[in-house]
């Protein structure tokens, strides 16, 4: 939106400016207090981040950072890592074909093809982690990180099928057909014309995958024990009360959300196309 | 169910349209078909299996009596999964949990994401900044949001709120035991109101001003604008925002996990929750099931509503 256009819209509206950005700021800050304050406890010594009155003023230490790091963490962080990378590609090699089969050489009863994918989205997880439980269990692959990318790809592929889809009817009609006169096949359209117009839809389907890939607890606490678990799991050990440790705790959960928090962060703009699934832009 | 935008109008390949007259034209249409198949059949198959298999397997375990840890426990029971779970109270508790957490969760988030989006519609000072502080809550893992809002803010005697609270005659309250519903219903709230605000408010910056200035030459005050002109106008994206949450909060598990683990008592135990403790502490295969296939009916009814509004969503880009 245009500086000329906001400034139409916010005489239009009404009030003073000023009055609603301090107003703005408090309900930001209201909302983002318990992330920051999350940070905050995480830099803090462990008597600090119990203390009583809380401390607000200290000496930043990045000591439970390094005794979260240097211990049992890392694991768990490559884990995630693993799981992460191999569905998101996965969704996106198996996506990209199907979003193009569903936009540019549209297969008949592709309406039919797209309810399929996102019903599939909305089954609820409970209803089928019983079965994957024992077919990982049958097939020895309880505890295999392997498991997990199967099942994060297709909690992915629907939406980023979607996703695409949306992305690829964005290319003008133009470019294929200028393709096909050259005698362009599958293949070289979809890594001659569509691939280098598709980047940015790659990377909104790369930020949903990520942050409901690296974020999922469900499926990871019933089907991973010890080799495969993954980050969220770390914080599992954080549950029971026995002792405060309000800092390695908060430095865990910290270390925990970051990829997610600083990619949703610096990809604002794919954030609210990709949870709508290219609905809303 | 109005037809979405699903393709583009289908560009004639050369063998369609060369073949109507020649013989075998019915043959090589038929292989452009399954040219046209072959790059989604690897997904659809993909999807398909994972999802179908388990799910098949879930109806048929649900008739069936099956103790995990009992080798040979395998026997078939008909329908006295289905008997149990509909005369247990547990059921209609974990059932009662998941209506109200859902629609409390839904509803409050909506109404607050629909506030601060109007407010973010304006011109402010530092909008990017308090944008990317308010998706804040969204990003965090939601396992990690949990602890730190029941051990650092929560605890009754170390927690923050605690403190603020403590003058005003509020102090020393454990309010994760106390009030377990509420603190998952905030939690929750805190987390999809981001997601909420985010949707609405690309829908208000859709908007057309001159529908507004018109109103206002005509002399509409603010809140009839709101009521006649802007309301109408964001309905698709609210109900877009609350379906999609609704699909996302019925489904909640991290937060109970990591605060009250379904209770005190069953006070926070809703249908996944259940299906987890029976499925994973009770270790009845077939009961699970069970409630597996009724989550599964609940929410095809809401998901059913759910697509509606999206294709609906679709239509509109594609008229725009």
């Amino acid at each position: 939106m245009s500086i000329a256009t906001a400034r139409r819209r916010g005489a239009l509206l009404g009030g003073s400016k000023s009055f609603w950005s301090l107003l703005g700021w408090v309900v930001a800050i209201l909302f983002f207090f318990p992330v920051l304050w999350m940070v905050l406890e995480a830099l803090k010594s462990e008597p600090q981040a119990a203390s009583i009155p809380p401390t607000i003023l200290f000496a930043p230490t990045l000591d439970e950072f390094q005794s979260v790091l240097s211990r049992d963490f890392p694991p768990f962080f490559i884990n995630s890592a693993i799981a992460t990378i191999g569905s998101t590609l996965l969704v996106l090699v198996l996506g990209l074909p199907a979003a193009y089969a569903l936009a540019i050489r549209p297969v008949k009863r592709a309406r039919d093809a797209l309810f399929f994918f996102i019903s599939t989205r909305f089954l609820p997880f409970a209803a089928s982690l019983v079965p994957l439980y024992i077919l990982a269990r049958d097939l020895h692959v309880l505890d295999n990180i392997l498991a997990l990318i199967v099942i994060y790809t297709t909690i992915n592929l629907p939406l980023g099928v979607w996703l695409l889809r949306s992305f690829l009817l964005e290319i003008p009609n133009d470019l294929f057909e200028a393709a096909r006169v050259d005698g362009a096949g599958f293949f070289d359209e979809l890594i001659g014309v569509v691939l280098p117009l598709v980047m940015p839809g790659l990377a909104a389907t790369s930020l949903i995958c990520l942050i409901f890939t690296w974020n999922e607890f469900f499926y990871a606490v019933n089907l991973t024990s010890s080799i495969a678990a993954t980050s969220p799991i770390f914080l599992v050990g954080f549950i029971s009360g026995r002792g405060l440790f309000y800092a390695k705790l908060s430095a865990a959960a910290t270390l925990a959300s970051l990829p997610v928090l600083l990619a949703g962060w610096i990809a604002q703009k794919q954030l609210i196309r990709g949870l709508t699934m290219g609905a809303v832009k | 169910m109005s037809q979405p935008n699903v393709s583009k109008p289908a560009v004639p390949g050369p063998v369609v349209s060369a073949g109507a007259a020649r013989p075998g034209a019915a043959a090589s249409a038929r292989r452009d078909g399954w040219l046209r198949r072959l790059p989604l059949l690897p997904a659809l198959v993909y999807v398909f299996l994972i999802t179908q298999i388990p799910f098949a397997l879930t109806v048929y375990y649900s008739f069936f009596s099956w103790n995990l840890l009992q080798p040979g426990s395998f026997r078939f029971a008909g329908l006295q999964n289905y008997a149990a779970i509909l005369s247990e109270p547990s059921t209609r508790i974990a059932i009662a949990n998941t209506v109200v957490l859902t629609l409390l969760a839904v509803a409050i988030s909506v109404v607050i994401g629909v506030l601060v989006a109007m407010l973010l519609n304006r011109e402010l000072f530092g909008k990017g900044v308090i944008r990317t502080l308010m998706i804040g809550p969204f990003l965090v893992m939601p396992t990690a949001a949990a602890l730190i809002w029941k051990d650092t803010l929560l605890n009754p005697i170390f927690g923050l709120v605690d403190y603020v609270l403590s003058p005003i005659g509020l102090g020393h309250v454990d309010w994760v035991n106390r009030f377990p519903m509420a603190t998952i219903v905030t939690i929750e709230v805190w987390r999809w109101t981001p997601f909420m605000m985010l949707i609405v408010l690309a829908g208000l910056q859709s908007q057309n001003l001159e529908t507004l200035e018109a109103a206002r030459v005509d002399g509409a005050n603010a809140i009839s604008m709101f009521r006649y002109i802007t309301l109408p106008f964001i309905r698709p994206f609210v109900e877009l925002g609350a379906l999609l949450g609704s699909l996302f909060i019925v489904q909640t598990f991290d937060s109970i996990f990591m605060t009250t683990q379904g209770g005190p008592g069953q006070a926070t135990t809703n249908i996944p929750f259940l299906l987890y403790l029976v499925a994973f502490q009770g270790f009845d295969v077939g009961r699970a099931s069970a409630i597996g296939v009724f989550a599964v009916i609940l929410t095809m009814i809401v998901a059913s509503f759910a697509l509606r509004t999206l294709f609906t969503i679709f239509h509109v880009e594609a008229r725009r």
